[in-house]
């Protein structure tokens, strides 16, 4: 950790952080010692602050022109579309920046999941970024809904009506949610209400995330603790915030890609009918980012269990550092695992797939394969891994590999050689 | 820890976290209910409908509680095959006298059990209704029959004001 021993120079600066230490804060965070060895999939915890931030300040300007009501909502956004100023673009960041913070978020789980980042002591981390995750997929739900068109209308119908799966009290919920007998006038308000606090909500748990990460310090491709800092680790500033912002540069060619030359292609034409309590639209789908858990829903015949089994698939994960029993974190020193990795991978884009066809024959029945494979990972497949794999010898610390020690060791060494030229 | 008597200070301690659960209780349930329906909501809970210019083998859709109703005036075929269903076939047995009080007159919330889409009129295996977007097949008496919904579509309370008009609600 870097040390909290940090005195401004100026007279000012030390008068001001002997009552609120801003600049050492500041200072904690320049300074702090990351593994020099972190790779491009570690950019995109910056990518994602980003992310973040365009939502909110989108989503601020949006809200100064929509109207939250369910006769004039549609029309509010075909206004924020044709007669605000520069309203279209604002409309297009925000719509495809919730698919680009979703493209971000599987990037950075999955990136977790192969290093082994949510294993001991980044327990916390892991968990708290689950429930961002789950927010982010309220709040995205429930922003798709604003616009009043017939997907908003029908994708809030469907999985409100989620909640009347429970025994008992399912549909008291469902009517307490909607605020009537049917997704109305009350329930787009409320969800607006809700759209617009839940950014600061993940904006909170952010800081948590970043808090927790900040005391154990971050994982790195290789998984090992840092040894010796002066040796292992770089300060994050110049050398991550660099890096960072490259990777993030080329994240917006990216996002502006979509923005401006394919705005829509990730939305549902029928979002630009005006919603129809009475005429339901032929093919039903979420928004690509929710495809796999729409799955298997699917997937299982019965109402109930059907939606134990989505919200299991997602709460699953919140289990991950205790069903995963092995002690080497990173993927590069278990062979096995990296093969099961991929398999999951594929898995999961698989459920994606199947998620957007319609449910019968035979997508029926690879949607009912990679569903149940999908929990004989976590459940099975991860708990004996631990046990039975022989994993590679681990180097003995993170600039090991660059020195020669390590079992890539001609990579190592080609490495060594283009850095001292 | 051997002989812990009870004091006057634990006393106090026990009643006033039972007061403030109380009070905490009074604030959080105003604040849960004003979510449920409100008294403009629960007003609109009646509709009546006209049915007299409706021939056999046609079903309207009104809209009652925000939510569609299906009313359909049955053929006598299609009251036969209603009738004729065995209930070991009904995942959720029902007979269609206790469905349709008027076995003419069939009246139903539009509305999919499964997960709240509207059922399409007259498609499907069974000659009844068909939702697109879960693929659940109903009976011509609104019965489940095949697909992941897991009950009827429902009957609301309904009564005929006259020989022309429907009440619902």
């Amino acid at each position: 950790m870097s040390d909290h021993n940090y005195t401004p120079q100026s007279k000012v600066g030390k008068w001001f952080n002997d009552r609120l230490p801003l600049l050492t804060l500041a200072n904690h965070l320049t300074d702090y010692p990351t593994p020099k060895n972190l790779n491009y999939w570690w950019t995109f915890g910056g990518i994602l602050t980003f992310c973040l931030i365009t939502q909110i300040v989108t989503g601020l300007t949006l809200a100064m022109h929509y109207i939250a009501h369910a006769d004039m909502a549609f029309e509010s956004v075909e206004h924020i579309m044709r007669d605000v100023n520069y309203g279209w673009l604002i409309r297009y960041i925000h719509a495809n920046g919730a698919s680009m913070f979703f493209l971000a978020v599987y990037i950075h789980i999955f990136r977790s999941l192969f290093y082994g980042s949510y294993k001991s002591p980044r327990e916390i981390i892991w968990i708290i970024g689950i429930i961002i995750y789950l927010l982010m997929m309220a709040a995205a739900f429930m922003g798709y809904v604003l616009p009043w068109g017939q997907m908003s209308f029908w994708g809030a119908t469907v999985i409100t009506n989620l909640f009347s799966a429970i025994p008992l009290v399912g549909e008291g919920i469902v009517t307490w949610l909607w605020g009537g007998y049917s997704v109305d006038n009350p329930t787009l308000t409320r969800f607006f209400t809700l759209h617009y606090l839940i950014p600061f909500l993940i904006l909170g748990l952010v800081v948590l995330h970043i808090w927790a990460l900040h005391v154990p310090g971050n994982n790195n491709p290789v998984g090992i603790d840092i040894q010796k800092p002066s040796k292992d680790t770089v300060p994050f500033h110049p050398y991550i915030v660099i890096k960072d912002g490259f990777a993030l540069l080329m994240f917006m060619i990216v996002f502006a890609f979509f923005v401006f030359y394919t705005p829509n292609i990730l939305g549902h034409a029928d979002n630009y009918i005006e919603a129809d309590p009475l005429v339901t639209p032929a093919h039903i789908v979420p928004e690509w980012y929710l495809l796999p858990f729409y799955a298997i829903l699917r997937s299982v015949p019965d109402k109930l269990l059907g939606v134990i089994a989505m919200l299991s698939a997602i709460l699953i994960l919140a289990a991950l550092p205790w069903l995963d029993t092995s002690k080497i974190r990173s993927a590069v020193f278990r062979p096995l695992y990296r093969q099961f990795y991929w398999i999951l991978v594929a898995d999961v884009l698989i459920l994606g797939y199947v998620g957007a066809m319609p449910a019968e024959g035979l997508y029926l029945l690879i949607a009912r394969v990679a569903t149940a494979y999908y929990f004989l990972h976590f459940l099975v497949i991860l708990p004996l891994l631990g046990f039975r794999e022989k994993t590679i010898p681990l180097p003995l610390s993170i600039t090991d590999p660059v020195l020669g020690g390590s079992t890539n060791f001609a990579t190592a060494k080609n490495k060594e050689k283009s850095v001292i030229k | 820890m051997a002989e812990k008597k009870t004091k006057r200070r634990d006393f106090l301690f026990t009643a006033t976290y039972a007061v403030g659960a109380v009070g905490v209780g009074a604030v959080v349930w105003p604040m849960i209910d004003q979510m449920n329906p409100d008294a403009s909501v629960k007003a609109l809970a009646s509709t009546e409908v006209d049915v007299s210019s409706m021939n056999p083998g046609k079903t309207i859709t009104v809209l009652w509680r925000g939510k569609p109703v299906f009313i359909r005036r049955r053929t006598q075929e299609e009251i036969a095959e209603a009738k004729s269903v065995k209930m070991e076939e009904l995942k959720d047995p029902e007979k269609d006298e206790d469905r349709a009080k008027n076995p003419e007159w069939l009246v139903m919330l539009g509305v999919c059990t499964h997960l709240g889409c509207v059922p399409l009129d007259q498609k499907g295996d069974y000659n009844g209704w068909f939702c697109p977007c879960h693929g659940s097949h109903y009976d011509i008496s609104g019965r489940i029959r095949k697909g992941p919904a897991p009950t009827n579509m429902e009957v609301p309370k309904y009564e005929f004001v006259n020989a022309n008009t429907i009440k619902i609600g």
